[in-house]
């Protein structure tokens, strides 16, 4: 096998170790959302790309067909993607609180919102 | 006969009274059916585990699919302890969580509590019980998604946040968890756990088989909050509502070191020499850093619950460093204390919420003299306190002796060092709240809380403290179950 | 009633007595009815079970297993019975004395105060009469956790800081090196039950068991073996009944009754007489005995004084059974007895002082024996005891614990057991001459005897002081049986 025979990994590769830097290094909540995003895509691409055999078909039982492709990754990916999307769907919701609540999306800012409230308690 | 379908309905209850609550749109009614299904599930799991004990090993195939094509429910003695243990904290902390979440939450919300919490049950009870790797990921995230929820509903803001730090860390490590999976089941074409340890021996000590391990582990440690993954928790279990931080202090973390155990001695141990392997070292300083520097965080730390919380960081240091030893007496350490402090760190949490409902604030210096206007809550807080220090008479004393036990035999000496360094802080921490609470004059918030919390808050709480002595005295159940669960998780590994 | 209803009864009527006095605490004469009623069970308890265990028997409770193979269980055996005998007998003297103290002195909390005290004969007994290590160690460290109310009970910046220093020492050693040492043992042996002739059988190195008794010593930090002994001075800021039954009797006795029961039973003194890696023991003990001696020599404050004294007299008995000859563990197991009557009998004189004449200071007190005649003759009996001189009890147990150190051939031992007589006599002797022969200072404020109470308590344990050295074959036969049986 060759570097270029393995070139879905690294596509794999590539995208996750983008989506994790993402979510570390911006502070910018929504940001943040789409490295998890990228990141969670990547998993999918792991699991679908050996699923696939070149030339392979649906596993359907005939004689005409001897090369079946795995239909299970894509079964399980289904239940992943939807468990992506809620993921996605209640970070977004959980920004928007947090944007009515502090007035920004950034995640410095927040933190030094924090600090001054601990403060507050403090004296209170 | 209903008897059979046991393991599937401790899962479907749960998930089908969810939608019920959000239909019926009713507080009460929201509360009465959780409270309802908390007690159903307890039953369940505690015939199951009486089923487990006499029968031994209970198979059930999800719509008559035979394993290992299938989805197999597939109870054993650890799992049924786990599942014990899960529902039992539920049943308790919900008759609390009424008033607890009345107080706490606008009105509007709480039948989403009350879902949102059995949901939560529900995915937690699925990651003990299901035998399939893939569906432990999804009832992962169901339990996840729905404490994340959760937590979002504390009172104030910093909920929020903490409640976003979990989400993007959770998320991650359940992503490295089912990327881990993905590894596996490329390798060995399976997901089914019992098979996955079969099928391991055909590959061996492949290098995917060993990424598999080292993303499994990492991405449940998050789940765990191995120190020093620990972060997302100390705010998480401060700023939500307190009927949910003590329903999550005592499970959430506990049922993914369950997952943790599984795997690592169930499918890894089969085919690779653990000891031969960084794993477990590693495992056992990373434990040992947690039992001391998150103890001396929280010797330092000035709110309450955030010393709970760090507490909590270092108590799983415990439980991880009983893994890390591989014997008899480690691995009965570690799921005895999954147990022991489940219901030490569920009751703390629960009185926490009387002082805050009483004082207003859990910032300690607002304690000062509160034993005086409340004196069977600080009670309460100082013998669950005791079980956090390890003192003889107490759970925590249980594993403490069986940790120790298991450190000597295998001749750590630094390791018995740390365990003992560790309770000292503990007794540290837990002595910087008697000071506060007994022996300083009243402070002004202490003379707000006029009296003793609500007793529909104080039973629950304090019937978990009198579990706290009373599994440290008679220990047929909680030490004899951990004592098969050992068995079983040692039995698969090398 | 059988001997182990006995057994548990006597542990238990102080626990429900507790109980009692905290919901009696709107009405004192109730609640001090209360807490005589819970004394006399327990003696009578303690009495009733004397001549069973002196004709032999070794009556056994077991409440139930705490882990696999150990339970909580009960055994009484002579020694157990003699430290019982102590506790019990000491404690309805001790109840007497403080409802004289408490009210004298107008003390906040006397409700708590009597609870805690209670508790902690309770766990003085359990102590007493555990079957194993397992018993023993969660007794003991309840019995720490029942004394920090009382060692707090000014809940001033004081009480905090020596509650710490309290807790944090006694704590700090057991759950740490007394913990490690017994999960050693039972990780060594699988056998942590008290035994004749010790558990270790034959198969550990002597390098191993040198280790163990250093932490079982220096883990039971209540025997208060320098360097571990700054406890003791802390718990001193406690009213003095607490100083007199707790930190002069059950605590500390606690804490030298558990080293000679491990040694005894646990190590079996058979089993390690002789060996090489035991040796240190009699010269830090020895060192403890002379230290503690020259800090109390320079002590002004009289319960300061007191408590080194303690700190002095407890590492006799250690060193005693140090020694590891029959004669002398005979020697210790007496003088835990001698020690406890002479020292709560100059503990209550030095709390009777205080309430009479509010003073604390050996240097105030010259001439106070004209005012307090009572007092200063219990004061000097107890100190001539402690001193070894008879007809006090305390001659009895030096005498057996140097012909112990003469049969071993420890000259060392021989010549810190001289010094520390002189050493005895030059930090008590003072104090009573100042209080007979000196004139008092002129300002002194007039004062009499202290409450009625009080004198009857102290006058009772100062005759038993001098009851004891003409009836010592008593406690001599218990602890015959302790050498004989091993």
């Amino acid at each position: 096998m060759t570097f270029a025979g393995h070139y879905g990994y690294w596509v794999t590769m590539l995208l996750m170790v983008a989506g994790l830097y993402i979510i570390v290094a911006s502070s910018n909540l929504i940001k943040k959302l789409i490295g998890l995003a990228i990141f969670q895509t990547s998993v999918y691409l792991l699991y679908i790309a050996p699923g696939k055999l070149i030339g392979g078909t649906a596993p359907i039982v005939s004689e005409q067909f001897t090369v079946y492709s795995n239909p299970l990754p894509h079964v399980l990916i289904l239940t992943a993607i939807v468990v992506g999307i809620a993921t996605l769907a209640l970070g977004l919701a959980l920004v928007v609180r947090i944007h009515e609540a502090y007035g920004t999306t950034d995640e410095d800012e927040i933190l030094d919102a924090q600090g001054k409230d601990d403060q507050g308690g403090a004296r209170s | 006969m209903i008897s059979e379908h046991l393991p599937a309905l401790q899962v479907v209850i749960p998930l089908l009274a969810a939608p019920l609550i959000v239909l019926l749109r009713g507080g009460r009614a929201g509360w009465l059916i959780a409270t309802l299904i908390s007690w159903t599930a307890l039953g369940i799991a505690v015939a199951l585990l009486i089923q487990v004990q006499s029968a031994g090993v209970i198979s059930y195939a999800i719509g008559n699919w035979p394993p290992p094509w299938g989805i197999e429910y597939r109870v054993d003695a650890v799992n049924a302890f786990v599942l014990v243990l899960v529902s039992l904290i539920s049943a308790v902390v919900l008759p609390y969580a009424r008033s607890s979440i009345a107080a706490e939450v606008p009105s509007d919300r709480h039948y989403l509590v009350y879902a949102m919490f059995v949901l939560c049950l529900c995915g937690l009870l699925g990651m003990a019980i299901t035998g399939d790797a893939f569906n432990i990921f999804v009832f992962l995230e169901i339990s996840s998604l729905s404490g994340y929820v959760l937590i979002a509903l504390g009172r104030s803001r910093s909920a929020l946040h903490a409640a976003f730090q979990y989400l993007i860390m959770g998320t991650i490590g359940a992503t490295f968890y089912i990327i881990g999976v993905g590894l596996l089941y490329l390798m060995t074409g399976t997901l089914n756990l019992v098979d996955m340890a079969v099928r391991i021996a055909d590959v061996g000590e492949t290098r995917p088989v060993l990424a598999a391990l080292a993303f499994i582990t990492v991405g449940l440690s998050l789940k765990i909050a191995l120190f020093p993954l620990h972060i997302w928790l100390p705010g998480a279990y401060s700023g939500a509502p307190t009927a949910v931080a003590a329903f999550m202090a005592g499970t959430a973390t506990k049922v993914s070191l369950y997952v943790l155990m599984r795997f690592v001695f169930g499918i890894f141990g089969m085919r690779l020499d653990l000891l031969a392997l960084p794993l477990l070292d590693t495992l056992a300083v990373l434990s040992v850093a947690a039992m001391i520097v998150a103890s001396l965080v929280a010797v330092f730390e000035r709110d309450l619950r955030r010393l709970l919380a760090y507490s909590s960081v270092a108590q799983i240091g415990y439980i991880t460093l009983g893994l890390s030893f591989v014997n008899a007496d480690g691995m009965t350490a570690s799921v005895v204390h999954l147990f022991n402090h489940a219901i030490t760190k569920t009751a703390l949490f629960m009185l926490v919420g009387g002082i805050l409902l009483r004082v207003g604030s859990d910032r300690l210096d607002a304690l000062a003299g509160l034993a005086r206007r409340m004196p069977l809550t600080c009670a309460g807080v100082v013998v669950a306190g005791l079980s956090l220090i390890g003192v003889p008479g107490t759970a925590g004393f249980i594993t403490k002796w069986h940790l120790v036990l298991a450190a000597v035999q295998n001749g750590y000496w630094w390791v018995v060092a740390a365990i003992a360094t560790s309770s000292l802080l503990a007794a540290a921490y837990v002595w910087r709240f008697v000071e506060m609470a007994y022996l300083r004059p009243l402070s002004a918030e202490s003379a707000n809380g006029r009296s003793e919390e609500p007793l529909a808050w104080l039973l629950p709480a304090l019937l978990l403290v009198a579990a706290c002595v009373y599994f440290g005295l008679d220990t047929s159940q909680s030490l004899g179950g951990a004592r098969d669960a050992a068995a079983v998780l040692l039995g698969g590994s090398k | 009633m059988t001997p182990q209803n006995l057994m548990l009864l006597a542990v238990t009527a102080p626990v429900l007595g507790a109980l009692a006095v905290a919901f009696a605490h709107r009405s004192p004469n109730v609640r001090e009815g209360l807490s005589f009623t819970a004394a006399g069970v327990v003696l009578a308890c303690v009495l009733g079970l004397t001549p069973g265990v002196m004709g032999g028997a070794r009556p056994e409770l077991q409440l139930i297993e705490i882990l696999p193979g150990v339970a909580l269980a009960f055994r009484l055996e002579p020694l157990g019975m003699l430290f019982a005998l102590v506790a019990g007998v000491l404690w309805p003297i001790s109840t007497l004395y403080s409802i004289g103290y408490m009210r004298g002195n107008d003390e906040d909390h006397q409700s708590r105060f009597f609870a805690c005290f209670a508790l902690a004969i309770a766990c003085t007994l359990g102590i007493a009469f555990s079957a194993n290590l397992l018993t023993l160690f969660l007794f003991y460290e309840l019995l720490t956790l029942v004394t920090y109310p009382l060692v707090t009970h000014h809940q001033d910046d004081e009480a905090r800081k020596a509650g710490r220093v309290y807790l944090g020492i006694l704590m700090g050693t057991s759950l740490t090196l007394m913990l490690i040492a017994i999960v050693t043992t039972w990780s060594m042996t699988g056998n942590i039950e008290f035994t004749p002739g010790g558990v270790l059988g034959n198969g550990i190195s002597n390098a191993a068991i040198g280790g163990l008794l250093a932490l079982f010593i220096f883990g039971i930090g209540k025997a208060a073996v320098m360097p571990i002994h700054r406890w003791l001075p802390a718990a001193m800021v406690a009213p003095t009944p607490v100083s007199a039954l707790l930190h002069a009797v059950a605590v500390v006795k606690a804490g030298v009754f558990s080293v000679v029961k491990v040694v005894v039973y646990i190590f079996g003194v058979e089993r390690i007489a002789g060996l090489s890696s035991v040796d240190w023991l009699p010269f830090i003990t020895g060192f403890t005995i002379i230290a503690a001696s020259v800090v109390a020599l320079n002590s002004d404050n009289l319960k300061r004084r007191l408590a080194y004294s303690t700190i002095s007299q407890l590492s006799y008995v250690v060193l005693a059974v140090a020694l590891l000859t029959p004669l002398s563990v005979i020697g210790a197991a007496l003088h835990i007895v001698t020690h406890a009557v002479s020292k709560i009998t100059l503990f209550f004189a030095a709390g009777s002082i205080y309430t009479a004449a509010h003073k604390t200071n050996v240097s105030e007190m010259d001439g106070i024996a004209r005012r307090m005649p009572w007092t200063m003759a219990a004061f000097t009996v107890g100190a001539l005891s402690l001193v070894g001189i008879p007809p006090a009890a305390g001659f009895f147990s030096k005498w057996y614990i140097i012909l112990g150190a003469a049969e071993g051939g420890h000259l060392v031992v021989l010549a810190v057991l001289a010094a520390s007589t002189l050493l005895n006599a030059a930090y008590f002797l003072p104090v009573i001459y100042a209080a007979y022969f000196r004139t008092p200072a002129e300002d002194a404020h007039p004062h009499g005897e202290a409450p009625l109470s009080m004198i009857v308590a102290m006058v009772i344990t100062a005759t038993g002081v001098l009851a004891l050295f003409f009836g010592m074959e008593f406690p001599l036969t218990l602890a015959r049986q302790l050498v004989s049986s091993s």
